[in-house]
């Protein structure tokens, strides 16, 4: 047995939990479940848990992958780094959160059936973490404002009935805590930088603002599983006030944007920019269906 | 569930994390328990982040080890709850970290975020002359820092 090179240790026999697709490190996607108790808990409907996670995994998987798109082409090699962790700690809640939902609603459909295989009115997702990057200061602003809303979320998921979406709320929150100071971090420096850079920093958060209100707007499956997400509106909003003030920024003062006959990005009713974004986040399967690597 | 003393638990213990090579599984507090029942034995495993790309070779590195020491009836599962921590990080851990050149985490977890200073030694020299040049580095679970009086780059396992 060899430990001490981890390419050596891929050719050690034995069976994997899921079969021998591994060619090389990093590339046997275990299910992110894997032997954890599946079991639906009393008084909770399956279909609204699955819907539910649907949603905050799709905010997750469609977040991260908008801030993969930053590799290659972020102002510093630190920040490229920094953006990609925050990428894949979102991407671990989202499959998470979609096996999850697989399991809730009974139709075992896996991470990878409801990330390839859906189309843009199926996604689920705010349409906040849908919108083109922008510059890197509309970057800061939308991970400030998401990394704040969805720490306070997950803080009251943690005591959901559900011990899944309670354990991945758990490790979640611990996530979020380096995301939001990393926003911070930079809304601070940009904020009370220099005036162009001020300037800039303003232009990202009044960008963002109009898409904030579609996190604290409740949907019927929330409400039905005692999640309303308007509790948040006021804490999350009085966090990023005080993160503004600091900052030297001002608070925008936007209209939401509208919904599309009372229906919007929970709904499946999305903005232009989630169709190319799930084209090239899909191409690959979809050229190679049934592939495995 | 009990966690035992035996000879599974030993085995399994003995695997190496795929990215941290010098710590056991044990060491980094990613074994959550190992259950031996009439022959067939579960292994416990808490992943450290939740997009840690590793834990798919820690299940198979795990499997296979049980294997070798000769089980038969072996299931590896994954226990989210509770979530891993720094905190988890055996001292003999710690001391490896540092031997290898990795600083280790303060213990308190995530309690430490935040404005506080943190005092964090240099891992070659040992001069506290240190400073963050990166929070997020190679590793999801780690950041990347610098000695300023002996000049060395050097990678530190962040709290959480």
């Amino acid at each position: 047995m060899t430990d001490d090179h981890v390419y050596l240790t891929l050719s050690e026999a034995g069976p994997e939990p899921e079969g021998e697709a591994r060619w090389a490190y990093g590339t046997g996607f275990a299910d992110p479940l894997l032997g954890v108790d599946t079991a639906l808990p009393d008084g909770v409907e399956g279909a609204d848990l699955a819907a539910y996670c649907q949603m905050l995994g799709d905010d997750a998987l469609v977040l991260s992958q908008r801030l993969i798109e930053w590799c290659t082409r972020a102002p510093e090699l630190e920040e490229e780094v920094a953006l990609a962790n925050l990428g894949l700690d979102l991407l671990g809640q989202a499959r998470r959160l979609l096996t999850r939902a697989g399991q809730a609603d009974g139709s075992g459909r896996t991470e990878d059936d409801f990330a390839y295989w859906r189309e843009d009115h199926e996604f689920r997702n705010v349409r906040l973490v849908e919108a083109p990057n922008g510059d890197f200061a509309h970057t800061v602003a939308r991970i400030l404002a998401f990394a704040t809303a969805r720490q306070a979320l997950y803080q009251r998921l943690v005591q959901h009935a559900d011990p899944v979406l309670a354990a991945v709320a758990a490790a979640g929150v611990k996530e979020l805590a380096y995301h939001r100071e990393w926003a911070q971090e930079w809304l601070l420096r940009l904020g009370d930088g220099t005036p162009y850079s001020h300037e800039r920093m303003q232009a990202g958060l009044d960008a963002v603002w109009p898409l904030l209100d579609e996190l604290f707007t409740p949907h019927p499956v929330e409400l039905r599983l005692g999640t309303d997400p308007a509790a948040l509106r006021e804490p999350v909003l009085a966090l990023l006030s005080d993160d503004i003030a600091e900052a030297t920024l001002t608070v925008p003062d936007a209209a939401p944007l509208a919904y599309v006959g009372g229906r919007a990005g929970r709904d499946g009713v999305h903005t232009e920019a989630l169709g190319p974004l799930l084209a090239e986040l899909q191409v690959v399967a979809r050229a190679h269906p049934g592939a495995t690597w | 569930m009990v966690t035992t003393t035996t000879r599974a638990w030993e085995a399994a213990a003995a695997v190496t994390d795929p990215e941290l090579p010098m710590l056991t599984l044990a060491d980094l507090g990613v074994l959550a328990g190992v259950e031996e029942s009439g022959g067939a034995v579960t292994a416990w495993l808490t992943p450290t982040y939740s997009g840690c790309p590793a834990v798919a070779e820690m299940a198979a590195d795990v499997d296979a080890r049980l294997r070798a020491a000769g089980y038969t009836d072996v299931t590896v599962r994954l226990r989210l709850d509770p979530p891993w921590s720094t905190d988890l990080i055996s001292a003999e851990g710690r001391r490896k970290l540092a031997e290898a050149g990795i600083a280790p985490p303060t213990a308190g977890g995530l309690l430490q975020l935040g404005p506080t200073r943190r005092v964090v030694s240099c891992p070659q020299c040992g001069s506290t002359d240190t400073e963050e040049l990166s929070r997020f580095g190679s590793t999801a679970c780690k950041a990347l820092w610098r000695c300023r009086s002996c000049r060395e780059p050097f990678d530190r396992i962040k709290e959480i």
